[in-house]
């Protein structure tokens, strides 16, 4: 029986004052994601592959209901589709009880076919085409005004309609928040959002149910939701009294850390991160005191995605290479980039060994397998001693990557979710070269000449993998 | 290929090169092989003892070897 | 060192901050104070985040020093690393001295009691409340004067701070490091070195012109000031850091110590660094959360305040000061410490000495 193999390494012992990072230890190894070795799911899948851990989804919703439901009456989630809109996982949080909120016409028709009903969609964002109003319109969902040509729009498609459509009006304010997202709805402290909701019940064409903000994203601090659900309180409340139109409900958006480790942050985000309890406590807190009574309380929605599913989402992937730099640094170069892990542009992933390692641990800068400059994963972690063939984990990538990936260079991998009993369900095959070329049409003057020739393959076999 | 003659190693995995002041670790195989150096053992010599006693595929060895070689180098612990 | 007839409890204290170099943490002159504490005698746990931290080396100042995690690397890490040095070592309180690792402390700290390790540290509303980013508004709402600031984002803002806050200004970063700027070029190089090193905000101050005094305090958490000692910086080495200082006679200071320690309820040890302007009027510069290192001035003057901050992490009683001694002066000196590499390859490699 042969010893076990670790690569010959020596390093120099350096000293130096406290500086601002110093190495981070992720050396725990993960050989398996619910009880299913990384292992058996990348042979069976092949690697690259997003796991998704349908328990996690499920405690993460619950969690979060319980932090809102225990200090507020009133409350329902909204699922953020451009978080994660997989069919499988908005099916798990509409069966948790989540109505869909999306910001496009393809989103919506996605919350449609996974049986939401029109009134429970939120239609949000700034880009609704006039068909996707009239849509919105007919099936009763509740259009959240982004600008004054969206309202005027809407105001001529309500004039030809039997039923008042019903809207929210978005509300950018200041709520202490950098950079404070202006960009977005109208503001609030310049009376623009006034003058929208004076237009909307002056018209007597639409029905103001809702009034929305959604302060940033990943922030840090509990304080602005106060500020922001003060400041929509209290223009619910002149909604009531000056226009003597009672607000139904109050979006408070999103914007919720998952844990994850901000790039250029200090420490780890799984100790700054406020939990949903504190943001919960916060918000219920200066609701409960706004003045209003307690049989009218304003429904409050919230809209968090990243927090639901950020931490359900695993990466699972291989090592292809290592190497060493011109400047000594070592590399490792992996089977998954950043065309597919779009998220490490924003945060320090933390990646695990799926396999055992030794104490001795190593500086590397992980590279994805693009040829392209950008393809850095993290620019320096410490880990293992990492070899070809080795198996990593990388965490928290449930939100905003299996939307945001990008087919470029090497084709997008297949997704899994584990159910609740950690069985395994693909509910994403890997994208194939004909899947690529699906929608590509070959001018006649560039087809070849012999008849029965495909023309997307080239004289070559289309292969069904994801590395080609 | 030859060690210096003054570095100084020991068994716990330090290295010293007492004519730059550098220190170093080495895990369990580096330290091994330089002990093998030390000894005066050929690289042919000592990679056919490591693929003998390690779960190692040659290929591996012989790209793991040029790295510790470079590594060597670069840290000036090489004649 | 452990004579029969001395009677005095004996407690294991941890301590952070060992490294006495030029710009220096605390954590020597903390020990040393806690080996002259009449009440107890201490076996003294070092703890250190780097190799060359000079309080490893020091046999007769530390007994025993284990390397901690990079408070980078988060409370867990650092709670399973405090939990095997407390299995050897029996911890009885931790004293933390760094700015960096006081959040994890602080998260830490009710985890640390269950294994019966003690600390006193301020929470972490109080940490937020002193924080740079906020002092402004803090010192607003408590009637603490503080120059004027602007926090900066992008590198364009400076023009319009500066137009505010004239020239010179200074550009400070949001944990450490500070540059008096002169120009818009020189406040536009600080920016970017700043922002590069410790991350955005980076914040333009208004530039007081004076004199530095140190106030070293010691809050019992309830709002009562239990020390306060004043110090005037002699001389200031390149760093910024006093080289040479002399305790004050000056009761302005003690009751802007006390409006602090009172306001925020202050939980600890803590540093404000005071900036006495030519018309008298006292500016608050920065508070830091801990002791100065600096602080062995406070037992010369008769306040030993490390000492009285084990005891109330003892939960042992702790009365007022009333008196120091005036006119108690400080100079510090370099002193090369020989030792051998192997010392250097144990810390190194084993993470203990």
């Amino acid at each position: 029986m042969k010893q076990r193999y670790e690569r010959p390494l020596i390093k120099k012992l350096s000293a130096g004052p406290l500086n601002k990072f110093g190495a981070r230890t992720e050396t725990q190894p993960v050989p398996d994601i619910d009880g299913a070795p990384v292992k058996d799911l990348l042979g069976e899948f092949g690697s690259p592959l997003f796991v998704l851990s349908e328990r996690q989804l499920r405690r993460n919703y619950q969690q979060a209901v319980r932090a809102f439901r225990t200090r507020y009456p009133r409350v329902q989630f909204a699922w953020s589709y451009k978080t994660n809109y997989l069919n499988a996982v908005c099916r798990v949080f509409h069966q948790e009880g989540a109505w869909a909120e999306v910001v496009s016409g393809f989103e919506y028709e996605k919350a449609l076919l996974n049986g939401v009903p029109g009134p429970q969609i939120i239609f949000n964002g700034p880009s609704k085409s006039r068909a996707e109003l009239e849509r919105a319109c007919a099936l009763d969902s509740v259009i959240h005004l982004d600008h004054f040509d969206e309202l005027y729009e809407l105001l001529d498609v309500a004039a030809t309609l039997p039923r008042r459509p019903r809207v929210a009006v978005r509300v950018n304010l200041d709520a202490g928040v950098y950079p404070q997202w202006d960009r977005f709805g109208f503001n609030l402290e310049n009376g623009q959002a006034w003058n929208a909701i004076g237009r909307i019940v002056g018209s007597g064409r639409l029905e103001l149910v809702g009034l929305h903000c959604h302060l940033g994203t990943y922030l840090l601090s509990t304080k602005p939701y106060g500020v922001a659900a003060q400041k929509l309180a209290d223009l619910a409340w002149s909604c009531r009294t000056q226009l003597n139109t009672p607000i139904q409900y109050l979006d408070l958006g999103g914007g919720f850390p998952s844990t994850n480790t901000l790039k250029g942050a200090y420490l780890p985000g799984t100790d700054t991160a406020p939990g949903i309890d504190e943001f919960a406590e916060v918000i219920a807190d200066t609701l409960q005191r706004a003045g209003f009574r307690q049989d009218e309380l304003p429904l409050l929605v919230l809209e968090a995605g990243r927090l639901l599913v950020d931490d359900a989402g695993y990466l699972l992937g291989t090592v292809l290479a290592t190497k060493r730099l011109a400047d000594g640094r070592r590399a490792t170069i992996l089977d998954f980039g950043v065309n597919v892990l779009f998220t490490s542009f924003w945060y320090d992933h933390k990646i695990s060994p799926a396999g055992d390692f030794s104490q001795h641990t190593e500086d590397t800068v992980l590279y994805g397998p693009l040829c392209m400059n950008i393809d850095v994963l993290r620019e320096s972690v410490n880990l293992p001693l990492l070899s070809r063939g080795d198996q990593v984990v990388v965490h928290k990538v449930g939100a905003y990557n299996m939307t945001q990936w990008m087919q470029f260079i090497t084709l997008r991998p297949a997704v899994v979710l584990l159910d609740e009993q950690g069985r395994p369900h693909r509910i994403r095959q890997a994208e194939t070269l004909d899947y690529l070329q699906q929608l590509e049409e070959m001018p006649t003057h560039l087809s070849p000449s012999a008849p029965g020739t495909s023309p997307t393959a080239g004289g070559r076999p289309s292969q069904a993998t994801t590395r080609p | 290929m030859k060690l210096k003659k003054n570095i100084a190693t020991s068994e716990t995995g330090f290295i010293f090169n007492p004519a730059t002041g550098d220190s170093f670790t080495a895990n369990a195989l580096a330290t091994e092989i330089l002990q093998l150096l030390k000894q005066d053992r050929s690289p042919a010599d000592i990679k056919t003892l490591l693929l003998n006693r390690y779960d190692v595929e040659p290929n591996q060895l012989e790209k793991d070897w040029d790295d510790l070689v470079a590594q060597l180098r670069d840290h000036q612990l090489l004649d | 060192m452990s004579p029969a007839a001395d009677h005095r409890p004996r407690y294991v204290i941890g301590v952070t901050g060992l490294n006495a170099i030029d710009s220096p943490g605390p954590g020597v002159a903390v020990i040393r104070a806690l080996r002259e504490s009449p009440d107890f005698t201490v076996r003294i746990i070092g703890l250190s985040y780097e190799a060359l931290e000079p309080g490893i080396y020091m046999h007769d100042v530390v007994d025993k020093t284990y390397q901690l995690p990079y408070p980078s690397a988060g409370t867990q890490v650092l709670l399973e690393r405090l939990g095997e040095i407390h299995e050897r070592e029996g911890l009885d309180v931790i004293i933390p001295n760094f700015d960096a690792e006081l959040p994890n402390f602080v998260r830490l700290a009710p985890r640390l009691a269950a294994l019966g390790i003690r600390t006193f540290l301020p929470t972490l509303e109080q940490l937020e409340a002193r924080d740079k980013l906020n002092l402004r508004a803090f010192g607003e709402a408590h009637g603490l004067l503080v120059p004027q600031q602007h926090l900066l984002h992008r590198a364009d803002e400076l023009a319009q701070a500066a137009e505010q806050l004239g020239y010179p200004l200074v550009v400070k970063g949001k944990f450490y490091d500070a540059t008096v700027a002169h120009t818009l070029e020189q406040a536009r190089k600080a920016f970017h070195q700043i922002s590069a090193k410790w991350g955005l905000p980076v914040i333009a101050q208004e530039f007081v012109q004076g004199h530095e005094i140190n106030v070293a305090a010691l809050g019992d958490g309830t709002g009562r000031t239990l020390s306060a000692v004043p110090m005037r910086k002699l001389y200031i080495t390149d760093k910024g850091k006093a080289w040479a200082g002399i305790t004050l006679e000056d009761e302005t200071l003690l009751q802007l110590a006390r409006r602090f320690v009172e306001r925020t309820g202050w939980r600890g040890g803590c540093e404000l660094e005071l900036m006495r302007a030519a018309d008298g009027r006292l500016f608050v510069l920065e508070i830091n959360p801990r002791f100065p290192a600096w602080i062995y001035l406070t037992v010369a003057a008769g306040q030993n305040q490390p000492a009285a901050l084990v005891r109330l992490a003892l939960g042992l009683p702790v009365y007022p000061w009333t008196e120091y001694a005036v006119g108690r002066m400080f100079i510090r000196y370099a002193w090369d410490l020989i030792t051998d590499n192997h010392e250097f390859h144990q810390i190194s490699a084993f993470g203990e000495l």
